[in-house]
């Protein structure tokens, strides 16, 4: 039985187990994260070892990488992001649907990395909001790992009513996303 | 050929410059009426590359733009350039002899700001469309302004204020 999940706090008797909504959604949610993988150059091979058999992506609930932002939860961007393609991720970004996360893989990705010149977006957090941050150029999968586990660790603790609060609406605003 | 080249355009041609090809050096005036000869009459029917050049220190600053041509037929390579001040970027588009001029006009506007008189779509075609200025022309800080995690001590020099 150890690769199932364990039971949130709560209150068990003969027949019954009482737990909060929050803490049940959240237990699904963490452990069904549908992946977007959104890869641009070395960042999305590194990845691609990340999804394969030997370290195994898929164990954490992520079977499925959604190639449709519609149905993913977590936008991955992995590589360097030219700022003509810069348009193109927000509108992936907005067509997700809420609760939606971002993990940013990648010096390019983070920061622009070695590409500190005119085409290129010095970090995705120019135009999108993100959770996480994997340094590394390009990251091993290991470090990959670790940050969809911190992935999972916000999307266990975030309140369900995270996405309606003023600050959280505030925030996209300011990136000027709707 | 190189010979019959230099005799029939002496009056276009400004200079001769020693290199690994024939080049020559004419007046952008020049530029249309002797590709077209040369399409023509010499079969230099092959538009290798088409670049742009900026030269920032001189007097005035200029801008050119260096067409290099092939002959199929006789193998022969010819290298032509033509300048002009950048306070008047314009040039005869060549897109009426070489089709593939096209993209490469294009692509020397969109760095150069270099304008083609005559081009079908004229437009940026790397870049992204907003961009306000010319990257590849020699009078802009070669790092993005907008980074904002460099420590310039990390790279041996003062802070930039």
């Amino acid at each position: 039985m150890s690769n199932l999940v364990q039971a949130p706090e709560g209150v068990t008797g003969q027949g019954f187990f009482l737990t909060s909504v929050e803490k049940a959604v959240a237990l699904a949610r963490k452990n069904s994260i549908w992946p977007l993988p959104f890869a641009t150059s070395c960042c999305g091979i590194e990845f691609m070892a990340t999804m394969g058999s030997h370290y195994d992506f898929s164990r954490f609930g992520s079977e499925r990488p959604s190639f449709s932002p519609r149905q993913a939860d977590l936008l991955m961007v992995m590589g360097t992001v030219a700022k003509k393609l810069g348009p193109v991720l927000v509108q992936v970004y907005q067509q997700m649907a809420e609760p939606r996360w971002v993990l940013s893989m990648g010096a390019c990705a983070s920061s622009g990395g070695i590409f500190d010149t005119y085409s290129v977006l010095q970090g995705i957090d120019k135009v999108i909001p993100v959770d996480v941050y994997v340094p590394g150029c390009p990251p091993r999968p290991e470090q990959v790992i670790d940050g969809l586990m911190k992935i999972q660790d916000l999307v266990a603790n975030e309140s369900l009513r995270r996405r309606h609060s003023p600050e959280y609406k505030a925030l996209l605003a300011g990136y000027g996303i709707e | 050929m190189i010979e019959q080249f230099q005799a029939t355009f002496s009056d276009h041609i400004i200079a001769v410059e020693a290199s690994d090809m024939p080049t020559f050096v004419i007046r952008k005036e020049s530029v249309l009426p002797v590709l077209t000869q040369l399409f023509k009459e010499f079969k230099v029917q092959f538009l290798t590359d088409l670049c742009g050049i900026h030269y920032p220190d001189a007097t005035p600053p200029m801008l050119g733009v260096v067409y290099h041509l092939h002959a199929l037929t006789t193998n022969t390579r010819i290298r032509i350039k033509a300048f002009t001040p950048v306070s008047e970027p314009h040039f005869p588009s060549v897109v009426s002899l070489f089709s593939a001029a096209n993209w490469m006009e294009r692509e020397t506007y969109d760095f150069f700001g270099i304008i083609f008189d005559g081009h079908p779509n004229l437009k940026r075609i790397l870049n992204e469309d907003g961009m306000t200025y010319f990257p590849m022309r020699k009078e802009y800080p070669l790092e993005e302004g907008t980074r904002t995690d460099k420590d310039d001590a990390q790279f041996g020099r003062e802070k930039i204020t």
